[in-house]
């Protein structure tokens, strides 16, 4: 069965901060027979101006995201993030009526069916074969959990590759994030993270998996400062390194 | 920036280890048995479907159904003074207690109580009070407000319990949890026998019967409402229910939501007070109903805030009540509903506590009325942005604008990239205290500008 074309929608942390985690999403998705380009004019979701409250200005950036997504014809949109992922079919519709702008809003909404979350359209190809030999503790972010449903299928492909076990852990209690929340109550937010970290080490893994390089920065970094060295991955890299058969 | 006040009393309890140890058990325990007493029910998220639209009806009909009560309630030989604010509910609540000439007063356990400052108003008008909850009796004796809407004392721990209670004459009787709780009976006996007047909350009030509905675990509710010669139930207008079906629904997710109960210990229920031939219950019978703000709410975007039923699931399941407790919303109403509620119901002082949220969604989940808490927290920042500080009304726009332009952003975006892998870490303010900057070593290639996997 053919692969549909995927336009990549890298999202701003990873394009600017995390380009190796769009790389090593791109080459997954190729090797599943995609032919992947980057959307280069997409800036970002406009979540962060979102969750605090500044609903035009979220509109704004968000639109210039929206017009060079909808100009990919009908090409499926994937992104590396359950957040965004949740932004844009979840909120666009909503944020661009708030802001006035009712065309946007429906191109939104019809936008918003060939919007996939990066698992969840890994998920829909057969497994390919790979390795990582790791206990992974894998971190549910919680709006690609709660808001999306994406729930079996990032476990499904770590649990697909060869000596890769679960553990047990919080895994979907938030991990402290919540994107201006981390600057704005950092010690809350820093605190939220302990808990996580805790939890991590009463388990006994070896590597924190995750969907959202926005939880991960923070939890790494947090970890970071902790002095806990546990490797803290994208899924993407994961999963593209598993394959390649880089995995250890 | 805003909600400093609010990261100056999260500040202490995020670093209280004990605190966060005492509140985390607790409300890891209560999200437990919530779980389990869901997963006995075949229908668990019918109920919740059904439950969210008997409040929507309730609150649709709400004058009708108030006036009903209060019909209800005094046939049956009560009478009900509807309270425009805490202030006049207090001064009616005092004038019943002066014109009984009395002295004692027992209560039972009452958010609504708390939300107006009765007990301080009882008290400066020269009234004893005793909370008569084990948890509340707790934390009056400490001098705290509650720090949970269900269990008072969750931020205390059985040593905590003995301190206090060595503090006021019960020295050395150590920290066995049945020694206290003894200790405990003994004390609030005397209470409940002798008080002149008892005063209870209410979860529920039936309009069809005029009954007000009490959920309790320790029986104190029951005393209080049968044994004092005047019974004053305290409510907030949203509390009403139309029927008893509709009772019965709501009191079953209540239980189970808050404590994981399929029914509390004592579900108590009170319709006027003692009839002739009936051997005991109270003379006289009074239903305060308050507004306090509700009415105003109803019409508002914060409407479905008032199909709160009280039961806490939400604060037992928020990653942010668990880390801060209770006591650092400064609000009688923590956790992700009392960030929506306290604004409506006691001032605009609480505004700040629509950043106590990571927008995570947990608690959604687990209201038993389906309450979109996070839609309504951004409801609240979406509010707030208007009266927003200047600095960052104007960085939203500058980022807007940047970010608006594809070109503009991607040279933002390479700044980011290099400020990150050059600044240490801990120069970055708010982000730099509790944690590193991130650190990729790859980069996009030339080749892979327009298609980055195809190298």
């Amino acid at each position: 069965m053919p692969q549909p074309d995927v336009v990549l929608f890298t999202t701003c942390i990873v394009d600017s901060v995390f380009p190796s985690v769009g790389r090593a999403a791109a080459r997954v998705l190729e090797r599943l027979g995609h032919r992947v380009s980057v959307a280069r004019a997409s800036t970002c979701c406009g979540q962060p101006a979102w969750n605090s409250g500044f609903h035009a200005e979220a509109a704004r950036v968000a639109r210039a995201t929206l017009r060079d997504l909808s100009s990919l014809n009908d090409r499926v949109v994937c992104l590396p993030s359950g957040s965004c992922t949740t932004m844009i079919r979840v909120y666009w519709a909503e944020m661009f009526r708030l802001a006035g702008d009712e065309a946007a809003a429906r191109q939104a909404e019809e936008l918003s069916e060939r919007v996939l979350e990066f698992s969840e359209l890994v998920a829909r190809s057969p497994l390919l074969p790979g390795r990582c030999a790791r206990r992974v503790a894998y971190h549910r972010s919680c709006h690609m959990t709660r808001e999306l449903g994406i729930i079996d299928q990032p476990t499904r492909l770590l649990q697909g590759l060869e000596g890769c076990r679960l553990v047990d852990w919080a895994d979907d209690l938030c991990c402290g994030f919540g994107g201006t929340f981390a600057v704005k109550q950092p010690e809350i937010s820093v605190a939220m993270a302990d808990a996580k970290v805790r939890s991590l080490l009463d388990s006994d893994a070896e590597m924190v998996v995750g969907c959202d390089q926005s939880c991960l920065m923070h939890l790494e970094g947090r970890m970071r400062r902790l002095g806990v060295t546990l490797p803290v991955r994208h899924l993407a890299v994961v999963l593209d390194e598993a394959y390649a058969g880089a995995g250890r | 920036m805003t909600g400093d006040s609010l990261r100056a009393r999260a500040r202490p309890a995020v670093t209280d280890a004990g605190l966060n140890a005492t509140v985390g058990a607790a409300t890891r325990h209560l999200t437990t048995e919530r779980i389990k007493a869901f997963e006995e029910l075949a229908n668990g998220e019918e109920l919740r479907v059904s439950a969210r639209s008997v409040r929507e009806r309730t609150l649709a009909r709400l004058p009708e159904l108030l006036g009903l009560l209060a019909d209800r309630v005094e046939a049956a030989g009560g009478k009900v003074f509807f309270a425009s604010d805490g202030a006049e509910a207090c001064r009616y609540v005092i004038e019943v207690a002066r014109r009984r000439g009395a002295h004692l007063i027992a209560k039972s356990k009452s958010m609504v109580s708390e939300e107006i400052g009765l007990t301080p108003a009882l008290e400066r008008a020269g009234l004893e009070v005793v909370e008569t909850d084990l948890g509340e009796w707790i934390v009056q004796l400490a001098g705290q407000p509650p720090s949970h809407v269900v269990a008072p004392a969750m931020h205390l721990n059985r040593r905590d319990i003995a301190g206090i209670f060595a503090r006021h004459g019960a020295e050395g009787i150590g920290d066995e949890p049945t020694v206290l709780t003894a200790h405990a009976r003994r004390e609030l006996r005397r209470v409940f026998l002798s008080a002149d007047v008892g005063i209870s909350g209410c979860n529920f009030a039936v309009a069809e019967t005029g009954t007000v509905c009490l959920v309790t675990n320790e029986g104190n509710g029951r005393l209080v409402t049968s044994v004092p010669p005047v019974h004053l139930a305290i409510m907030g207008m949203e509390r009403v229910v139309g029927t008893w079906a509709e009772l019965d629904l709501l009191v079953s997710l209540l239980a189970r939501s808050a404590t994981g109960q399929a029914l509390s210990a004592y579900t108590t229920m009170v319709t006027g007070p003692r009839r002739p031939g009936e051997v005991d219950g109270p003379e006289e019978f009074h239903l305060v109903v308050l507004d306090g703000g509700r009415s105003a709410a109803l019409g508002g975007a914060y409407r479905e805030a008032l199909h709160c039923i009280r039961c806490g699931a939400c604060l037992n399941i928020c990653p942010v009540y668990r880390q801060i407790g209770g006591h650092a919303y400064g609000s009688v109403y923590g956790g992700p509903i009392g960030a929506v509620v306290s604004p409506l119901l006691c001032g605009d002082e609480f505004r700040d506590l629509r950043l106590a949220s990571s927008l995570c969604g947990a608690c959604y989940q687990v209201c038993p009325v389906m309450i979109p808490l996070q839609d309504l927290l951004l409801q609240e920042r979406r509010d707030a942005a208007g009266k927003a500080g200047r600095a960052e009304r104007w960085l939203w726009r500058l980022w807007a604008r940047a970010w608006g332009s594809s070109r503009v952003y991607r040279l933002s975006a390479r700044v980011a990239r290099w400020g990150a892998r050059l600044l240490p870490g801990r120069w970055v303010p708010r982000w730099g205290a509790g944690r590193d900057l991130p650190h990729d070593p790859a980069r996009w290639g030339r080749r892979e500008k327009g298609r980055p996997g195809g190298a």
